[in-house]
């Protein structure tokens, strides 16, 4: 049985198939304007890539905040159930699942079954979200791939106050102006949003082992930043920022039976 | 095309609450007569919802409450032109938007009804928040008007002997405040008919929440929400008496009918704090979706949660202590005691907490008590952020992804 989850974010859109249990592939993509058509672009250029017919797939779950707007998709199921089954299937150990993507921060708390027992999201406000980090990156000209690696040269971390993205950015502004090195000032930050998330996860109680998620996963900065708030190691898999994908693609399999 | 006769779907127009009509009716009427009150002679006075209104039923004075015009304001979806309006006059935008939206229809005579009529005194209870005394002080001031306020201590544990005496005396001097402004005597036979026909409404209104209990629920909390108008704004007239005997009967029949508010109902949930009121129908729309049922809430059943403190005999000072214990005016352990009840009686799957930007003491200490809850009952809870009347503080995808979230993980 042949399945496809597509979790439609507000930056990213990714896909992932899924046969029997085994990953054939991946696709992250932007999302764009038109989060419609990034839903039908990303499932087939990833069909295209696996050489494969999407008319060919079982059962399609859409998922993440475009979820209702892929109309061919057999079903849509919100991200944070996705986000559990995608962090058992990848270790089925992992009870904490901290998800952080373009708007929302996430934090998930699943049974020895992958099923959400409780979850808690940001709320409305940006702040400790990819999109802050990606401002920031901005106002500092750095390239938000190499972020994460500047973040740990920092030696003496910043003091972001400020927990709106736009007060935020004036705050850096201001540490530019006075002379503070960039890597303190951008170890600064993932400190902030580490705070702000790990306020969120000590809400719901961090339960061991714990596993981050989302685009923001691929941030070497936020991860050790988180770990170090949260007193633990956090576990990323090479598939975090596609793991909501790959949690619909297996509640796919479970709509056919 | 106007030809065609508009087809009704028989299962929705069965589900349809047939007292509804009869509920517009008194309140359009209790707004009319309101609203004509000086030419028929009679004193309006303001008064926050939770305050003792039977002594002004008694001395014949009508009482207005601008917080069921928030509510009205809020419901007409014309709550953030009106808390726009009081932020250019210079309220923060953190205040209560029942407060911005009711100070901005004073000064510009806006809202579903053109606002209040003008108040000739104010009575301000603040056993529902702090605010409504700086929000009476400023309707005193620009009407120019005398201010009653009534302070009830806030309970930890319980009411001691002293607070009690406290507000009894305050009572006292109400009523002295109400005799001088309306130039006559307390009739004390008439304030204890009042007293009886209040907690006859309060008993009624109780009866028809409980209806709830019965499963599948003739009525949900959305429609105790609407309902709940009469017994804020006509407690202890017969009117309000006589409505929710009619109100309780048709839910009993809908029981024996078999006809359920939500079809297929599967999930009970209890709610927390205020109603989102532009939104209620887009609320119940969404749980229905998911065959949830909302049976139950702490904020309909705060009015008659106080009733059995009262004695009708001896109005005045049980009514006082009555009044200081309302669901808010006490500690998150009491509070916490009122919730496991109802989770209980209405025998639910689920609670969902609306963290209400405008109601602090509603809204705060919320994550606690979902703690509690979680760790006491083991019941899953929800928080959802919003605000009763600022639209500009609900956030529709967010609110959605929660929902859908909370109801996947309840589904087996």
């Amino acid at each position: 049985m042949i399945t496809a989850g597509i979790d439609i974010g507000s930056i990213t859109a990714k896909a992932a198939v899924l046969n029997d249990g085994h990953i054939l592939g991946t696709k992250v993509m932007f999302t764009g304007y038109n989060s419609r058509q990034a839903g039908k672009a990303v499932i087939d250029e990833l069909a295209r890539e696996i050489n494969m017919n999407p008319e060919d797939l079982d059962a399609i779950v859409a998922t993440g905040y475009g979820r209702n707007s892929v109309e061919f998709a057999t079903k849509a199921i919100t991200e944070i159930t996705c986000h559990g089954v995608g962090a058992h299937f990848l270790n089925p150990d992992i009870r904490f699942i901290i998800d952080i993507g373009g708007q929302d921060s996430k934090v998930i708390r699943i049974d020895e079954a992958g099923r959400v027992v409780d979850f808690a999201m940001n709320d409305k406000c940006a702040a400790g979200t990819g999109r802050f980090l990606e401002v920031m990156a901005r106002a500092l000209e750095v390239d938000l791939d190499k972020f994460g690696d500047i973040c740990l040269q920092g030696k003496a971390p910043a003091k972001i106050s400020s927990i709106c993205t736009v007060f935020a950015e004036s705050e850096v502004i201001s540490l530019i102006s006075k002379g503070e090195t960039r890597e303190n000032i951008i170890a600064g930050i993932h400190e902030s949003v580490a705070s702000r998330v790990s306020a969120l996860a000590k809400r719901v109680g961090v339960v061991e082992p714990v596993m981050m998620t989302g685009g923001v996963a691929m941030n070497i900065g936020a991860v050790r930043a988180l770990e170090g708030k949260l007193e633990t190691s956090i576990q990323v898999s090479e598939y975090a920022q596609v793991n909501g994908a790959i949690g619909a693609a297996i509640l796919a399999g479970k709509e056919v039976g | 095309m106007a030809d065609q006769p508009i087809v009704k779907d028989p299962e929705k127009e069965k589900r349809k609450i047939k007292s509804v009509s009869k509920m517009k009716e008194i309140m359009t009427t209790y707004y009319i007569e309101a609203k004509t009150a000086r030419e028929a002679g009679k004193k309006v006075a303001w008064i926050t919802s939770g305050g003792p209104v039977e002594f002004l039923i008694a001395m014949d004075v009508i009482p207005v409450y601008p917080e069921n015009h928030g509510a009205m304001v809020g419901a007409s979806k014309m709550g953030v032109d009106l808390c726009e309006k009081a932020e250019e006059m210079g309220y923060s935008r953190d205040l209560c938007s029942y407060a911005r939206a009711d100070i901005a229809c004073s000064v510009t005579d806006g809202g579903p009804i053109g606002g209040l009529p003008q108040p000739d005194f104010l009575v301000c209870c603040n056993n529902i928040c702090g605010t409504v005394l700086k929000w009476y002080e400023v309707a005193a001031r620009h009407y120019n008007v005398p201010l009653f306020i009534l302070d009830t201590p806030f309970i930890h544990t319980k009411l001691s002997e002293s607070a009690k005496k406290y507000v009894i005396t305050q009572t006292y001097e109400y009523i002295e405040f109400l005799e001088k402004q309306c130039g006559k005597k307390m009739d004390f036979d008439r304030m204890h008919e009042v007293s009886r026909l209040a907690v006859e409404g309060l008993r009624l209104w109780q009866e028809v929440l409980d209806t709830a209990a019965h499963k599948p629920a003739p009525m949900t909390a959305f429609d105790a929400f609407f309902h709940l108008a009469l017994i804020v704004t006509l407690r202890g007239t017969q009117i309000a008496v006589d409505y929710y005997k009619q109100l309780r009967d048709e839910m009993k029949q809908r029981i024996k009918d078999g006809v359920a508010m939500v079809p297929n109902e599967k999930y009970r949930l209890l709610w927390d704090n205020l109603p989102v009121w532009y939104r209620t129908k887009w609320l119940s729309e969404k749980f229905s979706s998911h065959n949830a049922c909302l049976v139950g809430d702490t904020y309909t059943s705060a009015w008659s949660g106080i009733m059995d403190l009262i004695d009708e005999d001896n109005f005045i000072e049980t009514g006082a202590v009555a009044y200081s214990s309302v669901y808010i005016n006490v500690s998150l352990d009491i509070m916490l005691e009122t919730l496991k009840k109802l989770i209980k009686k209405y025998d639910v799957d689920g609670l969902v907490m609306h963290s209400n930007r405008s109601c602090k003491p509603y809204s705060f200490g919320q994550y606690d008590l979902q703690k509690m809850v979680m760790k006491e009952l083991e019941l899953p809870t929800l928080i959802i952020e919003a605000d009763m009347v600022d639209a500009r503080s609900f956030s529709e995808s967010q609110i959605e992804t929660r929902i859908d979230a909370f109801m996947e993980t309840l589904k087996p």
